[in-house]
C-alpha cells in the first residue's frame, strides 16, 4: 500500500466571478518529486496557496500523512508539516542568512520568554541546538559562506536556496516549492535539480510548481497538469508529455491534432 | 554589554574595564547631580522611569513593530494598582476592608512588583487580543482609544463605589520599605548619608538594568527573532509557523509589564496618583522617546528617553532665568518648550533621522555599504 | 418626550460640527492613507482665531450687528486655517509620502503636538471666552429648547455639506479628487496633478475644520489651545464609522455620533441605574471606536481607500 504523504481531493475556489479551481486534487507518495504544471493562470498558484493555508478554500478535504487538516491558518499548516517557499522570494531581507533559517526552526523548538529572561540551561541548550543545525542546513544549500551576510545582499540563486533551508528547517513532511526556478538560467537550473534530487534523495517528499517545462521533465516522478482551474492530466512526465489535451493546453488544437497522428 | 558595542566582543578586557566606568559613572551620578539641586537627583530618578516606559514601549514598538498609543495606560495600571494596595484609601472607603485589614493596607514591594507586572500584562492581554489584526494606523488610534478609555474610568470611577477617587487620586501612598529600611527618610550607610531621593535612585537604577537586561535576552532570544520575523515580513512569518497573532500578543503584555512595575514604582516615590499623570500626551512622550532613540535599538532607546527625560529640565533650568533677566517675565513657560521638544522630537526625526539617533548598527555584513566606504576611505 | 426631542437636537447640534471634521479627516485619508492628526487642532486655530478676530471687530465698530462680527471672524480664521493646512501638507507629510505607513502618522502627531503649543504660545493656557454676539434667547420647538445657534449650526452645516457633495460629484474638482482616492498613479495618467488635488482636498478640509471651530466655540462659548483634540477624535471616530474615505459616510458617522453621544449622555444614567452617568460622555466615542475597527473595520458605508499595492 502506497504511503501518501499527501491527499487532496475536491478541491473548489471561485473569486467573485471566475471558478479558479473545480475539483482539483492531488495524491502525493512520500519520497516522490511531484510536479504542478499548466499554462499561465490555470490555477496552479492558487491550487498551492489552498493547499497551504493562504487562501480559503469553498470545499475540499486535506490530509497529510494520513491525518486531515484544516488549512484554515498558515502557520498551523506549516507547523503540522508543509513547508512553503514563495515566487517571489519572502526572505527576510533585514536578517542575516543564518538567522533566517533560524526562524525556521522556530516552530519546532519550544523556548519560552521565560526561559529566554531566565537563560535556563534548557534554553541555552536549545539555542546552540538551532544555530547548529542552521549551519548545517546553510552548509547543506551550499551557501554557509555568507552565513553572517544581510539576506538582501545574497545574489537570486543564492536567496533561492536561502528560501528553501528555511523551509527545510521546519522538518516537512511535505516541501512545497512555488516556481523555485523562476529567473534562473540554465547553469542555475542545473544546480537547483542537483539540490532537489539531493534533498528527495535524503527523505523529504517535494511538490513544485514550474513553468520550464524540461526541468519538470526530467526531476519530477509524477506531474498533474491543470488548465483553466481544472486538471487535465495526471501521470508520469512521459505520459503526460503525449497527452493530446496537454498538448493542446500548451500549444493549441492543431499541435493536438499532430501528436495524436503521430502517436496513433 | 557586548551586545550593545559588539566591537568589544574581541577584547574581554576592554568590556570589563568600559563596563567598570559606566558602573562607577551612574553610582556616582546623583552625587554629581546634588550638586546643583536635589531637584536634578529628582529628576535623573524619573529618567529613570522613563527609560523603563521607553524600554518596555520599545518591545511592543521596536520589537514587533506595533504602534501603541496608549501604552501610558499599564504605567497608569501598576500606579494604581500599588496605590490601592499601599494607602488608606481603599479602608477608608469600604468598610468591610477596614476590618479586614485593621492597620491599614500596607503591601511590600516584593509583592507588589511582580503583582502589578502580572496585572499590566493581563491588561496588555485584554486590550492586545481584539485589536492585533488591524492594520498599523488603525491599531494605533484603537490603542489610543483603550488609553484614554482607562484613564477616563480611572477618572470616574469614584461613583457609586470609590473605588479610584476620582480626579482627586489617591494620596498617602505607602513609601518603599525594604526590610527596615524607609526609602521616605534618609537613611545613613556607613556613614554616608542619603536623602529619600538618592535611595530611589539607586532603586530605580537597579530595576533599569534588570530591564535592560531583560531586553537585551529577549531580543536575542527564539521570540526575539519571531518578533523581527514579523516585522520584517508576516506573511513569510506564518509560512514558517509562527503563531503571529500569539507572538504579537505577548510583545503587547511583556511590554506592558515594563509600564506596570514603573508604574508601581512612580507611585511609591511620588505618594500621590491621579489621572492627571496619565493623559495621552505621556503615552506620546514615550513614544517620541523611542523614536528619536532610534526604534528597536536598547542603546538608542536609553539614549532618547535619557535625553528627553533630561533636556527639558535643562530648559527649565536655564529658559525660565533667562528670560526673567531679558525681558522681565516669563513669556515662553519652560512647560511649554518641552511639549514643544517633544512634538518637534517627532517631526524632525521622522523627517531627517527616520531610524533615530541611535540607530542599530548595519546588522549582519553588507558588501555594497562596505565597498562603498572603502572608496570614500 | 421633550427630553428626548432635546436630547435629538442636541445631538445633531453635535452631530453635525462632527461631520464637517470628520470630513477633512475621510477626504485625507481617501487620498493619502494618512490619518491627519493635527486636524483637530487645525479646528483649534479656527476657533481661536475667529475669537480674537471677533474682539477686535467689536472693539473696532461697536455698533455692527452679532452676525456681522461672527462673519468676520469666520473670513478671518478660513485663511488662516486653510494655510496652516497647507503649510503642513508641504513641510511634514509630502516628504514622507513613499515612506512606510507609520512614519507619517508619527509625524502628524508630532505636528499636533507643536500646533497645541503654538496655541499655547499665542493665545495662552486658559480657558477664553467667546464674545456673546448671537442672541442665547430659547425659542420652543416640539416643546424643546433651541437657540439661533443651534439652529444656524445645523443649517449651516447642512448646506455646506450639501454644496460639498455637489462639488465632489458635480465639478472637475471633484471628480479629480475621487479618481486620485481611488488611483493616484492612473489619475495623474489621466492629467490629473496629484499635488494639486492633494492640495485642494486638505484646503478644503482645513476651510471646514475652521466653520467648526467658530460653531464650537459659540454653542460652548468657550475656547483654548486643547479644544480640538477631542472633538478631533471623536470627528475621526465618525468618519471610520461612516466608512474611511468615504464622504456621505463622514457625513452620516458625524451626525449619528453626535446623536449616540447625546441620547447615550441624557439616558445613560436612567439605563445603568446610576452608576454610569453623563461624565462618561467621552466613553461613547471611544468605545464606537474601537468596537467598530474591531468588528467593522470598513464602517457603515464601506472603505474607499486607495489602492496601495
Amino acid at each position: 500500500m502506497a504511503d501518501i504523504v499527501l491527499r487532496v481531493t475536491g478541491v473548489n475556489k471561485r473569486f467573485g466571478g471566475l471558478q479558479a479551481l473545480s475539483d482539483v486534487g492531488i495524491e502525493i507518495t512520500r519520497g516522490q518529486i511531484y510536479g504542478l504544471i499548466g499554462p499561465n493562470g490555470a490555477g496552479k498558484t492558487t491550487f498551492f496557496n489552498v493547499v497551504t493555508g493562504l487562501y480559503a478554500p469553498d470545499s475540499g478535504q486535506f490530509e497529510l500523512d494520513g491525518t486531515s487538516y484544516s488549512p484554515s491558518e498558515v502557520h498551523k499548516v506549516a507547523a503540522a508539516g508543509i513547508a512553503r517557499t514563495f515566487q517571489n522570494i519572502r526572505l527576510f531581507p533585514d536578517m542575516t542568512a543564518l538567522e533566517n533559517v533560524m526562524v525556521g526552526r522556530h516552530v519546532r523548538t519550544k523556548a519560552t520568554a521565560l526561559g529566554a529572561i531566565l537563560r535556563t540551561r534548557a534554553t541555552v541548550a536549545e539555542e546552540r541546538a538551532i544555530k547548529q543545525r542552521s549551519v548545517e542546513l546553510l552548509e547543506y544549500v551550499g551557501i554557509s559562506k555568507y552565513a553572517d551576510y544581510q539576506a538582501r545582499t545574497l545574489a537570486y540563486g543564492d536567496q533561492r536556496r536561502l528560501e528553501i533551508a528555511r523551509a527545510l528547517a521546519t522538518e516537512p513532511k511535505l516541501l512545497a516549492l512555488d516556481e523555485p526556478a523562476a529567473g534562473m538560467n540554465a547553469t542555475e537550473k542545473l544546480a537547483l535539480r542537483a539540490l532537489l534530487e539531493a534533498i528527495s534523495r535524503d527523505g523529504v517528499t517535494i511538490l513544485l510548481i514550474e513553468h520550464d517545462v524540461k526541468l519538470v521533465m526530467g526531476l519530477c516522478d509524477r506531474v498533474t497538469v491543470l488548465d483553466y482551474g481544472k486538471t487535465i492530466a495526471v501521470g508520469t512526465p512521459a505520459e503526460v508529455q503525449r497527452n493530446p489535451a496537454v498538448i493542446e493546453a500548451y500549444l493549441g488544437a492543431a499541435h493536438a491534432d499532430v501528436a495524436t497522428k503521430a502517436s496513433a | 554589554m557586548t551586545s550593545i558595542f559588539p566591537q568589544l566582543r574581541n577584547n574581554a578586557a576592554a568590556a570589563w574595564v568600559a563596563m567598570f566606568v559606566v558602573a562607577v559613572l551612574l553610582i556616582a551620578l546623583p552625587y554629581l547631580a546634588g550638586t546643583l539641586g536635589n531637584a536634578w537627583v529628582r529628576a535623573l530618578a524619573f529618567m529613570l522611569l522613563y527609560i523603563m516606559l521607553a524600554l518596555g514601549l520599545n518591545i511592543v514598538v521596536g520589537f514587533a513593530g506595533l504602534l501603541d498609543l496608549g501604552y501610558i495606560a499599564f504605567y497608569a495600571v501598576g500606579a494604581y494598582t500599588y496605590a490601592l494596595l499601599a494607602s488608606p484609601h481603599l479602608a477608608q472607603n469600604f468598610a468591610w476592608i477596614a476590618q479586614a485589614f485593621p492597620n491599614g493596607l500596607h503591601n511590600s514591594i516584593w509583592f507588589v512588583i511582580p503583582l502589578s507586572a502580572g496585572i499590566a500584562a493581563l491588561f496588555g492581554i485584554l486590550l492586545g487580543a481584539p485589536v492585533l489584526k488591524l492594520r498599523g494606523d488603525y491599531l494605533a488610534i484603537v490603542t489610543l482609544g483603550f488609553g484614554e478609555l482607562i484613564r477616563i474610568f480611572l477618572n470616574n470611577l469614584n461613583s457609586p463605589l470609590n473605588i479610584t477617587n476620582g480626579p482627586q487620586g489617591i494620596t498617602l501612598i505607602d513609601p518603599v520599605t525594604i526590610g527596615s529600611v524607609n526609602f521616605a527618610r534618609t537613611q545613613n550607610f556607613f556613614g554616608l548619608e542619603m536623602s529619600s531621593v538618592y535611595l530611589y535612585y539607586y532603586l530605580f537604577l537597579v530595576l533599569t538594568i534588570i530591564s535592560i537586561v531583560i531586553c537585551i535576552r529577549l531580543q536575542n532570544s527564539r521570540l526575539g527573532r519571531a518578533w523581527m520575523a514579523i516585522r520584517e515580513d508576516e506573511i513569510a512569518a506564518k509560512a514558517m509557523g509562527i503563531n503571529v497573532r500569539n507572538v504579537k500578543l505577548l510583545a503587547f503584555s511583556l511590554g506592558a509589564t515594563f509600564g506596570g512595575v514603573a508604574g508601581a514604582m512612580f507611585s511609591a516615590f511620588q505618594g500621590f496618583v491621579s489621572p492627571e499623570s496619565f493623559i495621552l500626551n505621556e503615552s506620546i512622550i514615550v513614544l517620541a522617546m523611542v523614536v528619536l532613540g532610534g526604534l528597536g535599538h536598547i542603546p538608542g532607546v536609553i539614549l532618547g528617553a535619557a535625553l528627553l527625560a533630561l533636556f527639558p529640565e535643562l530648559l527649565r533650568h536655564t529658559v525660565t532665568p533667562v528670560q526673567m533677566a531679558l525681558f522681565g517675565e516669563v513669556i515662553v513657560e519652560a512647560e511649554v518648550l518641552r511639549m514643544m521638544l517633544y512634538g518637534l522630537a517627532l517631526v524632525l526625526v521622522m523627517l531627517y533621522r527616520p531610524k533615530g539617533l541611535w540607530p542599530a548598527p548595519e546588522h549582519g555584513i553588507n558588501p555594497v555599504v562596505q565597498r562603498h566606504s572603502r572608496l570614500a576611505a | 418626550m421633550e427630553t428626548f426631542i432635546q436630547q435629538v437636537i442636541n445631538g445633531l447640534v453635535l452631530g453635525s460640527m462632527y461631520s464637517l471634521i470628520a470630513l477633512g479627516y475621510t477626504m485625507v485619508y481617501g487620498i493619502l492613507n494618512l490619518i491627519n492628526f493635527a486636524h483637530g487642532d487645525v479646528m483649534t486655530f479656527g476657533a481661536l482665531t475667529s475669537l480674537t478676530t471677533a474682539v477686535l471687530l467689536q472693539a473696532m465698530f461697536p455698533g455692527v450687528p452679532g452676525w456681522f462680527i461672527l462673519l468676520g471672524g469666520l473670513l478671518a480664521a478660513i485663511p488662516v486655517c486653510v494655510t496652516l493646512s497647507l503649510v503642513i501638507e508641504r513641510v511634514a507629510y509630502r516628504p514622507l509620502r513613499n515612506a512606510p505607513r507609520l512614519a507619517p502618522l508619527i509625524t502628524a502627531i508630532g505636528v499636533s503636538i507643536v500646533l497645541q503649543t503654538i496655541a499655547m504660545l499665542v493665545w495662552g493656557r486658559n480657558f477664553l471666552t467667546y464674545p456673546q454676539l448671537v442672541s442665547n434667547n430659547p425659542i420652543h420647538v416640539f416643546g424643546a429648547t433651541v437657540t439661533q445657534t443651534k439652529i444656524a449650526v445645523i443649517s449651516l452645516s447642512a448646506i455646506v455639506m450639501i454644496g460639498l457633495m455637489l462639488l465632489v460629484n458635480r465639478t472637475r474638482l471633484g471628480r479629480a479628487m475621487r479618481a486620485t482616492s481611488e488611483n493616484p498613479r492612473v489619475a495623474s495618467l489621466m492629467g490629473v496633478n496629484p499635488n494639486f488635488v492633494i492640495a485642494a482636498t486638505f484646503a478644503i478640509g482645513a476651510a471646514l475644520a475652521a466653520l467648526a471651530g467658530v460653531m464650537f466655540a459659540t454653542t460652548y462659548g468657550v475656547a483654548h489651545f486643547y479644544m480640538g483634540f477631542l472633538p478631533g477624535l471623536k470627528a475621526f471616530t465618525a468618519a471610520v464609522l461612516g466608512g474611511i474615505g468615504n464622504v456621505p459616510g463622514a457625513m452620516i458617522g458625524g451626525l449619528l455620533l453626535g446623536l449616540i453621544e447625546s441620547l447615550g449622555a441624557g439616558y445613560v444614567g436612567e439605563l445603568t441605574g446610576g452608576v454610569f452617568g453623563s461624565n462618561y460622555q467621552d466613553v461613547f466615542a471611544f468605545l464606537i471606536l474601537v468596537a467598530v475597527l474591531i468588528f467593522r473595520p470598513q464602517g457603515l458605508l464601506g472603505e474607499r481607500v486607495a489602492d496601495r499595492s
